[in-house]
């Protein structure tokens, strides 16, 4: 036998193996069919060359002694560890029966599809439970409060979301003459460097921060930004909408916002009724008149003219519609009332919020609100970015309402350096996201009828193509309207980290007929599973990864006997549910993915990595200035009513508060004083760790190494009134459960909050077949159910607890 | 006068804490963990008026050998090329110190 030679694998990185949302490029160093390095591609534009920890650490993963390699089925009860393995067709052949057998006797809506986050999971689920023809696809946090909830609050209002620019839509990047370097960054409840989440590679602001990018940072902790701030807003948690409108008011009161703007692109003219608060629509002053289209007062001619929004043009082209002042208008019944303009009303939410006040509400100093707010607003360009404590509220939408009109009165949205539009590159859309129509969708409409919370909420009849979690779990219970019989669970471990409330999860897992779990570790979750698929890392698959930009493909670099990839799994089971399934071979499918990108799968895998070209409505700028944006052409919004909207239309029309606003979340010292009395502390979770994804890597050495305990983060103020020390183990607990942590005494946290990690639970710990999941889990201090009027959100970032030293000689799990 | 000695500089006002030198030492040279030839410290700085300040300092420990085998083939070390920051700089000792002189919060290790 000839010495056998090392291929490089050029691919790209979307988990599992990392955990992330992905993104970078990578060289993938194999020989024998094993991974014996990776390193980072210095090509690529995305990451040129870095690479982070976890997927540097990914040859321990691949070759994991823990590793699931053959399916598996459960021959114990539920919870325990007792599983045979048994073959592939085997475990396709009972999936195949249980599944068909729940279809027939209770419909196949009974059965749920759930994930988690990270890998290229979104896709390929929507295809299976869309072939099976259940609607119900389930991201399984409460209040389904990561992500989606953002993205569906920006299109309510602007109609596209939109991230902060680091020129990752440019060829060369940074040094591409039609980039800025924002001179101002709002980074607003992120350490976005630990682990790259929404698809952004967090060291990019980091690039930023050389290039003289100054920073503002919204956070409670003293994060690596906020060390690094111009200005750190050392914020209450909860209280970001508070702040938001604080900014918005010092902003319009200094007239620091973009008055062509507000005039060219927003509804601010728009004439709201003072009788009912609502729009002023043609159908309500005009016979015949349509209730799509909206009322001004025309300065010059002092009349009421027409917004037309089929036309996306004023009844009159010479118009100047007056931004202020209240106007007595005729209805059609003859009655006269009084109208305001949006901007009037829009004025007002804001101006009680003075900087006075925002202090009292969120502890950030007056003048530091003063100043954060004007270096933002006059910094050209500025961009600010989120992270998920900005869905993980109750009121995720009035806030992201409020932080839009930041950038949007600013004058911020879609320039070069502010925040820019995210649509896939070259509009290759793989399945039905927030805004997006994709290639893999219902077969029709009325498959839709029964997805769980549709009805509900305005968001999910509009927007997000997914089941209401919280309502999920409460149908599983209360069997109404209809049984929830199955769930195939695939990258999810409610138990460990996304289900809130995870002995209320268990339950729910106990009480169903038939599970599949699809992973590549045994978790604890997993346990609850009837049938158990081994699946593959991002190293073992061939796929698209078509989520903004660039537009790439993953290329398969090796494999590992026994494990299958998510993609073929779902494949092979769509093809079993669905006789009409459309695609023959997997290849099929991803090339009609890529269709419009004009590449096949073959040409894009040679070619890498591939970005918009200019003019395109994937690729920014200015594009509501060029009409790229609606489908009809015209400049504008991709909203209903085509402008940047201060006053919603959709929220009106889902009868919710049209206007941004603040409201205290439900479990804080402010809003409930009774509990704080006995949980004196604010508790913060699921601070990011760049060892970790979520409750992934507890088993990978080199990166359990470097955070090796669940931590509590506790002020050493705190710490001496609780006679607590460092390294000690302590008890967090309120009144909905107690979870042990290992104290980190750090000025890290302000002596009034502490922070503790989440995701916790001990692969290596083998005596219990739960791996001891509800020992170390903040989650059993969250409720569910807590979500917005909407639907969305959580008050997973602000609940409230106490803390206590643990009493030795206690076994852990009684604590 | 050249020095022929070679060593890092780290600009520690940009390390983040990501650990990815740390894991890329492991993977190049096998370490099994807890080793590495690089460890990142986190320091929190107490500052007057009970402020503080959070720092990383990536430091390379006794098993660093600077990426002999790489750097002979004109590669940079191993935590060098991957760190997330670009905050390693590896080169001559005498030319990094210069480097020194332009800009404030940076250090320079020199190897055993």
């Amino acid at each position: 036998m000839g010495k056998s030679k090392t291929n490089i694998v050029k691919t790209t990185t979307w988990s599992a193996g990392p955990g992330c949302h992905g993104g970078c490029g990578v060289l993938a160093h194999i020989k024998d069919n094993k991974l014996i390095k990776i390193e980072g591609d210095p090509d690529h534009p995305w990451n040129q060359g870095r690479l982070c920890a976890r997927a540097l650490a990914m040859t321990q993963y691949i070759d994991h002694h823990d590793r699931l390699k053959s399916p598996l089925k459960r021959v114990g009860k539920r919870g325990e560890d007792q599983f045979v393995e048994i073959s592939w067709d085997e475990a396709f052949d009972i999936i195949e029966e249980k599944m068909k057998a729940i279809r027939d006797d209770f419909g196949p809506e009974s059965m749920i599809f759930s994930m988690g986050t990270g890998r290229d999971i979104g896709p390929w689920i929507c295809m299976l439970a869309y072939a099976y023809g259940s609607p119900n696809v389930m991201f399984a946090l409460s209040g389904n409060a990561c992500y989606s909830p953002r993205i569906a609050a920006l299109d309510t209002v602007q109609g596209d979301y939109c991230v902060f620019d680091a020129a990752q839509w440019l060829p060369g990047r940074y040094d591409n003459p039609e980039y800025k370097v924002p001179e101002c960054m709002i980074i607003w409840g992120y350490n976005i460097s630990a682990t790259c989440p929404d698809n952004l590679f967090g060291h990019w602001i980091i690039d930023l921060m050389k290039k003289g990018t100054k920073l503002i940072t919204i956070d409670p902790r003293l994060s690596f930004f906020a060390s690094r701030s111009k200005h750190w807003l050392q914020i209450r948690p909860g209280t970001d909408a508070a702040l938001a409108l604080g900014f918005l008011h010092v902003i319009i009161k200094e007239q620091l916002y973009d008055q062509n703007f507000l005039e060219t692109f927003t509804d601010a003219p728009r004439l709201v009724r003072n009788d009912t608060g609502k729009l002023l629509r043609e159908s309500d002053v005009l016979k015949n008149g349509s209730r799509d289209n909206f009322v001004v007062f025309d300065n010059q001619t002092n009349t009421i003219i027409i917004w037309n929004t089929h036309k996306q043009e004023y009844s009159n082209s010479r118009s100047t519609p007056s931004l202020t002042g209240l106007f007595e208008v005729e209805l059609l019944n003859g009655k006269t009332i009084t109208c305001a303009t949006v901007w009037d009303k829009f004025k007002e939410s804001c101006a009680e919020y003075t900087p006075e006040k925002v202090e009292k509400i969120t502890l950030v100093l007056a003048k530091d609100i003063e100043k954060a707010a004007r270096l933002y607003a006059k910094a050209k360009p500025a961009s600010i970015h989120w992270g998920v404590p900005i869905d993980m509220t109750p009121e995720i939408t009035p806030l992201c309402h409020a932080i839009a009109s930041l950038w949007a009165l600013t004058g911020n949205l879609d320039v070069p350096g502010g925040n820019v539009f995210t649509r896939s590159a070259f509009n290759a859309v793989a399945y039905a996201l927030p805004g997006a129509e994709g290639v893999i969708k219902l077969k029709d409409q009325a498959q839709d009828k029964t997805r769980i919370g549709k009805d509900e909420y305005g968001p999910f009849n509009k927007f997000i193509w997914r089941c209401q979690t919280d309502k999920v779990i409460e149908q599983i219970f209360s069997e109404k309207p209809y049984p929830v019989k199955g769930l195939w669970m695939q990258t999810c471990n409610p138990l460990s980290g996304i289900g809130l409330d995870p002995k209320l999860w268990q339950k729910a897992l106990e009480k169903l007929d038939f599970i599949v779990g699809v992973d590549l570790f045994m978790t604890p979750s997993l346990r609850y599973a009837d049938i158990i698929l081994p699946a593959a890392t991002f190293l073992e698959k061939d796929g698209v990864r078509s989520w903004w930009v660039p537009l790439q493909t993953i290329n398969k670099a090796l494999t590992v006997d026994g494990c299958r990839p998510d993609v073929e799994i779902n494949f092979e089971l769509s093809k079993r549910f669905d006789p009409d399934f459309k695609w023959e071979t997997i290849h099929d499918l991803f090339d009609e993915i890529l269709k419009p990108s004009e590449m096949s799968f073959d040409q894009l895998s040679k070619k890498g990595w591939a970005l918009p070209p200019e003019n395109h409505a994937s690729r920014p700028y200015f594009r509501h200035e060029k009409g790229l944006l609606r489908s009809d052409g015209m400049p504008g919004f991709a909203t209903p009513s085509g402008k940047f909207e201060l006053y919603s239309t959709l929220r009106e029309k889902w009868g919710l508060e049209a206007l941004p606003y603040f409201k205290e979340p439900p479990f804080t010292p402010i809003s409930r004083p009774d509990l704080f009395k006995d949980y004196p502390l604010i508790l913060g979770t699921g601070r990011r760790s760049p060892a970790f994804f979520h409750a992934e890597h507890r088993n990978i050495p080199w990166l359990r190494t470097l955070d090796p305990d669940p931590v509590v983060e506790i002020h050493p103020e705190t710490a001496r009134k609780n006679k607590i020390s460092n390294g000690e183990w302590v008890i967090v607990e309120n009144w909905m459960g107690k979870a042990r942590f290992k104290a980190k005494v750090t000025k890290i946290v302000p002596p009034w909050m502490v922070m503790a990690a989440h995701g916790w639970w001990f692969p290596e710990k083998k005596d219990d077949p739960l791996f001891h999941t509800f020992e170390s889990n903040i989650n059993m201090l969250i409720p569910m159910n807590e979500q917005g009027k909407d639907g969305l959100g959580t008050p997973m970032k602000h609940l409230l607890c106490r803390i206590r030293k643990e009493v030795t000689g206690v076994k852990n799990n009684e604590i | 006068m050249k020095s022929n000695k070679n060593g890092l500089l780290i600009d520690y006002e940009y390390c983040t804490g990501c650990f990815a030198c740390t894991v890329a030492c492991c993977q190049e040279h096998g370490w099994e963990a807890p080793l590495s030839g690089m460890k990142v410290m986190e320091i929190v700085q107490d500052l007057p008026k009970d402020k503080a300040y959070l720092t990383f300092l990536p430091f390379p420990t006794e098993l660093c050998v600077l990426c002999a085998k790489r750097t002979q083939k004109g590669l940079d070390p191993s935590c060098v090329k991957h760190c997330m920051a670009n905050c390693l700089t590896y080169g001559n000792l005498r030319e990094l110190a210069l480097e020194l002189e332009k800009k404030p919060r940076m250090v320079l290790w020199s190897p055993r």
